[in-house]
């Protein structure tokens, strides 16, 4: 790897691609996670230092057809506070009230959250439970190029994504929910501010006539990656949510996830927290 | 040697000029190549909210972010709310609860203070204590804080 050589504030999304060519570049966004990371050497600020905030088309909330689309550059209070994220998307907000600060929120990024791919970043839960999809620009010629993949498949571990050196997150894609859909986060933590998640956890599905199904469960900060909860959803799907289903989707939500010991919490602790707050989730929503 | 970058943006009100390191933080950039000392470091992590300044009007914490990014946009510091009638309002409720001690955290608690008020965000004293969740004071304990900000924002309970 070479040392920094050059800064580029490119205005469009042609030089940003064109310029990310030779991969040697580091994308500079709202800059929460780069500024600690770089001052603290430890991370590496590679040739390139690009700063993608001038760039129009990456900003911005937008409802396309039958998607909300969410640019990278969004902002979590952005997100909060936008009415089509209200309205449509309340879990997103919900987990966007629940982020670092006010001073953090105004400054970071969606694509910032996604990319730094902390098993406890606090939007990827949502993110997962609603499905979203996150769409990649590229010039592998001389055209730029996109494609999109499912946020379920993006994370590969702590820091690791599926993205290529290549390639810039340019948005979020969000299938708009469906009729009785239903979607719960919870973040906890230490305490209210400031806090990374001890462990999260994001439920949705469709709720009809008390039966759930398109079930989604995901976990923050019990693996190495935000996951999916496949066999709590399997617990869960086209269930009626009473007393005995939502016991017995706590205790396989228990033996699902693998915790690591560290600094906030022990295995136990996290393990014992997935199946009481599963528990409290689903309560909630039987009587939602 | 680092690389260097030039960069123009309003400085509370006036436009300037500064050659920066492109790895420096913008809170460096204010102190140490400016010399506007107002904005303090207290942790250079996002912990402690002494940074916060207001760019293009939204508070952030000026350690968290890259002086280079500073280029082409607004930035107001401590020092650019001196001649503010609203921060004038602030700051001598500050003074009038107690609200300061030892000072250090004064500058960011102001900064935040001051854009909850101009956005309208405090209305009762729950939304002010959310407000300032990003700003640690080690002395006040934060009660004469958040009833200075309610005087002038006029929450209720
Ligand atoms: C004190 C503190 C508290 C925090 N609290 C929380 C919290 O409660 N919850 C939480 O989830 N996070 C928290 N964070 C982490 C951080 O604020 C978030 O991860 C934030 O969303 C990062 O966004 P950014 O725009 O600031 O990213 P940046 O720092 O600009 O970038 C982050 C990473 O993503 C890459 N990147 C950014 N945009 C793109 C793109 N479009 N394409 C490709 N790569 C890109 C960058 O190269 C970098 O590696 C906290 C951080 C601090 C310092
Ligand atoms: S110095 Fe910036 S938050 Fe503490
Ligand atoms: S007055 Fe001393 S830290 Fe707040």
């Amino acid at each position: 790897m070479t040392e920094l050589k050059h800064y580029f504030a490119p205005t469009s999304l042609d030089q940003a691609v064109e310029c990310l060519k030779d991969g040697d570049v580091t994308i500079l966004a709202g800059g929460t996670d780069l500024t600690p990371q770089s001052q603290a050497g430890r991370l590496k600020i590679k040739h390139t230092l690009m700063n993608i905030r001038h760039i129009p088309q990456l900003s911005g909330i937008t409802l396309e057809g039958k998607e909300i689309r969410i640019g990278t550059l969004t902002t979590i209070t952005e997100i909060m506070q936008h009415p089509l994220i209200r309205q449509h998307l309340p879990v997103l907000a919900d987990a966007c009230d629940h982020f670092a600060s006010d001073q953090i929120r105004n400054a970071a990024t969606l694509g910032g959250n996604i990319c730094n791919a902390s098993p406890a970043g606090d939007t990827l839960i949502p993110l997962l439970v609603l499905d979203a999809s996150v769409e990649l620009a590229s010039m592998p010629e001389a055209k730029l190029y996109r494609h999109s993949m499912p946020l379920s498949t993006f994370f590969v571990g702590p820091g690791k994504t599926r993205r290529s050196l290549c390639e810039l997150v340019t948005c979020i894609r969000i299938p708009l929910p469906a009729e009785g859909h239903v979607a719960r986060f919870h973040k906890l933590g230490t305490r209210p501010a400031l806090d990374i998640s001890t462990i999260s956890i994001g439920i949705a599905g469709t709720l009809k006539a008390g039966i759930l199904s398109n079930v989604r469960v995901a976990f923050g900060a019990v693996a190495p990656t935000p996951v999916r909860a496949s066999q709590t959803e399997k617990a869960l799907e086209g269930q009626r949510l009473d007393a005995a289903t939502i016991e017995k989707a706590a205790e396989v939500a228990h033996n699902e996830v693998k915790p690591i010991d560290d600094v906030r919490a022990s295995a136990w602790y996290r393990k014992e927290m997935i199946h009481n707050i599963t528990k409290r989730i689903l309560s909630h929503v039987a009587q939602a | 040697m680092s690389l260097k970058h030039d960069i123009e943006f309003t400085l509370n009100g006036v436009k300037r000029r500064v050659t920066v390191d492109v790895t420096m933080t913008a809170l460096a950039m204010l102190r140490d190549v400016i010399g506007l000392t107002g904005t303090k470091y207290g942790c250079g992590e996002g912990e402690c909210g002494a940074c916060t300044i207001q760019v293009d009007g939204m508070s952030l914490n000026s350690c968290l972010m890259f002086a280079v990014d500073c280029d082409g946009r607004n930035v107001t510091t401590i020092e650019g709310l001196a001649n503010d009638s609203k921060a004038d309002a602030l700051r001598e409720a500050f003074v009038e609860h107690g609200a300061v001690q030892c000072g250090f955290c004064t500058p960011g608690m102001i900064m935040q203070a001051d854009h909850l008020v101009r956005n309208e965000c405090c209305g009762d004293t729950e939304s002010i204590k959310r407000g300032i969740e990003g700003n640690l004071c080690r002395c006040t304990g934060y009660k004469k804080i958040v009833d200075a900000i309610a005087s002038v924002s006029g929450a209720q309970n």
